[in-house]
């Protein structure tokens, strides 16, 4: 039963990017609250830096070495960023935009120059070889299992250690840094193992997802859950959950169409998050667009009520309390002045008498409120 | 080897192309770096690849003009999410640049292995809009290419005063009733044309860094808008078209990471030796300046000995000077008290170490401790 689970080739593809997704999502949760989301861009394009030289001095395309040395190079991205950032001749943007791109280009040469013989192939570098992952397997305990759901499942028991044990930390040093710092919590260090997390989860999804699309893994799960709660746990819980869901929903969808599979899971991150920017309870652009429907409208009958209130019993009486005199002198279009009387009608705020617009005694009470009671 | 490379009319194309995007990138990447906005090129870079898809897949071929309308509409729109994002929901700027420039990618890699799976052949060459192919570039495109540029930098001198404004202070130009929003949104439709003009020989990937470095080296070297941007210009120029030239010589060398490589390493240049700012230089003045505060100390000190014995030439001893500023002593700041008239060697047999009493100079220089430090 398990050794058939793991010889299942489209469920080991999926197992993959579960596990990408997951560590992604732990990690990226707290990147996206501190505002460090743009270093993850930084350290996976740099590690493929990382991974050439360490190639090039040891000859090993995978194990802890390379797991170590290549995530050496996403945290060396991240410092030389800060230290350009703060001799003040560049400002942090500039800066990380300086240094990812001279050593992801520098890798890049490498691996033309030295490499093009071994399967580190340019064109994987960006996009991963998720459809491949079973051809390299370990055993284990009798059962074959490839050797990146190893190496990730490894990195994603730290990731979920790390996070889990330095909860409370994280949470205060993401939310007030300040006092996280006067409390003692050394959030710089927190800061640099986060970011060395980062950089060890890149190198272990790269042979999976590549350079790239490891960021929508990082960014987009959180950021979409960051739209939906504004509980921490319920976030990074939901985040894990989108990352799942984009994973399975990615894998069918890409042997549907016979697209990049990995490509597929990022992009289902993406529909996600457009989903969540959409429709999202109370902060989506739809809830916001009728919320702000609403307001128009009650704004609407409000106004018609004060106006009513202004004019009833007054010698212009006959001609203000109108539709006429809405659409002349409240300015309004036709259809919004008879809309409001219609609402305002339905909410027994007014009543037509004798062919003019009257207040029913609720709109008289409403209207008082607008006015603090005048003459009363 | 070199009048070889350069007779060759596929490198003399190339070169000239590839110092064409160097000079737009680096003039649009000035006002990019300057309104901290680095990354929003990434991100829009990023977002080509689906663009660059799109229009191979509705032209049904690898045509230059069709690809890039194609970039240019997926750059526009991913600024327009950018945009939504920032402005409708509590997302801060970096994570929306993460989102678009990730997803707008994923979505081009998915295109693109669509287009492999259905296109064969005629779909091979897109991949090398990742890294960018200079070998590909036909003389015709570089019209493409020249129209662009020229259109850019007719925007940049009709607009310069407003751009300007806008880019070092935004909020005093809305207050002069500029409009803000429509300069700013011009300025990104001005780095989304350069991206798409360099698609093709640097590629998605790396065209962030055409427009960051060039512009963050002329900024070491001046702090005139005008000077910034023609210089921009002129290192992002060659080192695109040593780029290309290096890597028309090394079989199998895209050129993108090339070009990116050679513009680092201004940047580098830049960091260490610009005058003034220069790493080399804070150094250097980091270093006179304490220099200046020993010389000052040691002058007071030496009055101080002069007043406490009564003595206005007393000889105080080198050594014991040192000792008493607590660091070990320095004969250059002594020779540089000496060269500018302030102490004088005197012989203090049968003592055969130095000894040093202050000139008139030295007292007055001493009494004003604060204008020497200044000098």
């Amino acid at each position: 039963m398990i050794a058939a689970f793991f010889d299942s080739i489209p469920a080991m593809i999926v197992l993959t990017g579960v596990l990408v997704g997951i560590s992604g999502a732990l990690l990226g949760s707290f990147l996206v609250l501190r505002g460090n989301a743009m270093l993850t861009d930084a350290i996976s394009h740099s590690i493929v830096f990382g991974i050439i030289v360490v190639w090039l001095l040891t000859r090993q395309l995978a194990g802890p070495v390379q797991l170590i040395g290549a995530a050496a190079a996403g945290v060396l991205t991240v410092v030389l960023s800060e230290a350009l950032a703060r001799s003040k001749l560049v400002k942090m943007d500039a800066a990380i935009g300086l240094v990812f791109p001279a050593l992801f280009a520098a890798g890049v040469i490498l691996i033309a120059l030295y490499a093009r013989d071994v399967h580190i192939h340019v064109d994987t570098v960006l996009l991963g070889e998720i459809g491949f992952v079973w051809l390299h397997t370990v055993t284990l305990w009798g059962v074959d299992v490839p050797v990146s759901v190893v190496t990730l499942g490894a990195v994603l028991a730290i990731n979920l250690g790390f996070v889990l044990v330095l909860w409370k930390e994280l949470k205060l040093a993401s939310f007030d840094p300040g006092l996280a710092a006067a409390l003692g919590f050394l959030p710089g260090v927190l800061h640099y193992a986060l970011l060395t997390l980062t950089s060890v989860t890149a190198v272990a999804a790269f042979d999976a997802v590549g350079a790239i699309l490891f960021i929508a893994f990082v960014i987009v799960p959180p950021a979409t859950a960051y739209l939906l709660t504004r509980r921490l746990w319920l976030m990074v819980v939901l985040a894990v959950a989108l990352s799942v869901a984009a994973c399975v929903a990615g894998y069918a969808l890409a042997r549907h169409w016979n697209v990049s599979i990995a490509g597929m899971m990022a992009s289902m991150t993406g529909v996600w998050f457009v989903l969540a920017l959409l429709f999202a309870p109370r902060r989506g652009l739809v809830s916001q667009a009728l919320r702000a429907r609403a307001r128009r409208r009650d704004h609407d009958c409000r106004a018609l009520v004060a106006h009513l209130f202004t004019h009833q019993n007054s010698p212009q009486m006959a001609e203000e309390n109108t539709l006429r005199a809405l659409i002349d002198h409240l300015g309004w279009p036709e259809p919004r002045a008879r809309a409001a009387i219609l609402r305002a009608h339905d909410r027994a705020l007014v009543e037509r008498r004798a062919g003019l617009l009257t207040l029913r005694p609720k709109g008289v009470a409403e209207a008082e409120a607008i006015f603090g009671r005048r003459g009363a | 080897m070199l009048a070889e490379l350069i007779s060759s009319q596929l490198v003399r194309t190339v070169v000239l192309g590839a110092a064409l995007l160097g000079a737009i990138a680096g003039m649009l990447g000035a006002f990019a770096v300057l309104r901290r906005q680095s990354l929003l090129g990434d991100a829009l870079a990023h977002a080509a690849l689906p663009g660059v898809c799109l229009g191979f897949l509705i032209a049904g071929a690898r045509d230059l003009g069709s690809i890039m309308a194609g970039a240019f509409f997926t750059g526009a729109l991913a600024a327009l999410a950018m945009m939504a994002i920032t402005r409708t929901t509590r997302l801060k700027t970096d994570a929306a640049l993460g989102i678009v420039l990730s997803v707008f990618f994923a979505v081009g890699v998915v295109l693109l292995t669509y287009l492999q799976g259905v296109g064969g052949a005629a779909s091979a060459g897109l991949a090398s809009f990742l890294f960018g192919q200079a070998a590909a570039i036909l003389a015709s495109d570089l019209w493409i290419m020249g129209g662009v540029g020229l259109a850019a930098l007719a925007l940049v001198l009709a607009l310069w005063k407003e751009f300007k404004l806008v880019s070092f202070d935004a909020d005093f130009a809305r207050a002069q009733g500029l409009p803000v929003t429509a300069l700013e949104a011009t300025l990104t439709v001005m780095v989304a044309l350069a991206i798409v003009v360099g698609l093709q020989l640097v590629g998605v990937v790396l065209m962030v860094a055409l427009l960051i470095a060039p512009a963050a080296a002329a900024r070491q070297w001046t702090d005139r808008l005008g000077v910034m941007v023609a210089l921009s210009a002129a290192i992002g120029a060659l080192s695109g078209a040593g780029g290309a030239l290096v890597s028309a010589t090394t079989r199998g060398l895209a050129t993108g990471p090339v070009v990116v490589l050679i513009a680092t390493a201004a940047v580098l240049v830049s960091l260490m030796l610009a005058p003034g700012r220069g790493l080399i230089w804070q150094a250097l003045a980091a270093r006179r300046a304490r220099a200046r505060i020993t010389e000052a100390r040691i002058l007071r000190a030496m009055q101080e000995l002069a007043q406490a014995h009564g003595d206005a030439r007393y000889p105080s001893e080198q050594g014991m000077l040192a000792a008493s500023l607590g660091q070990p002593p320095d004969p250059r700041n002594f020779a540089a008290l000496e060269r500018r008239g302030l102490i004088r060697a005197v012989p203090h047999p049968p003592e055969t170490t130095r000894h040093w009493e202050l000139t008139t100079q030295g007292h007055d220089a001493a009494a004003a401790p604060d204008a020497e430090r200044g000098r």
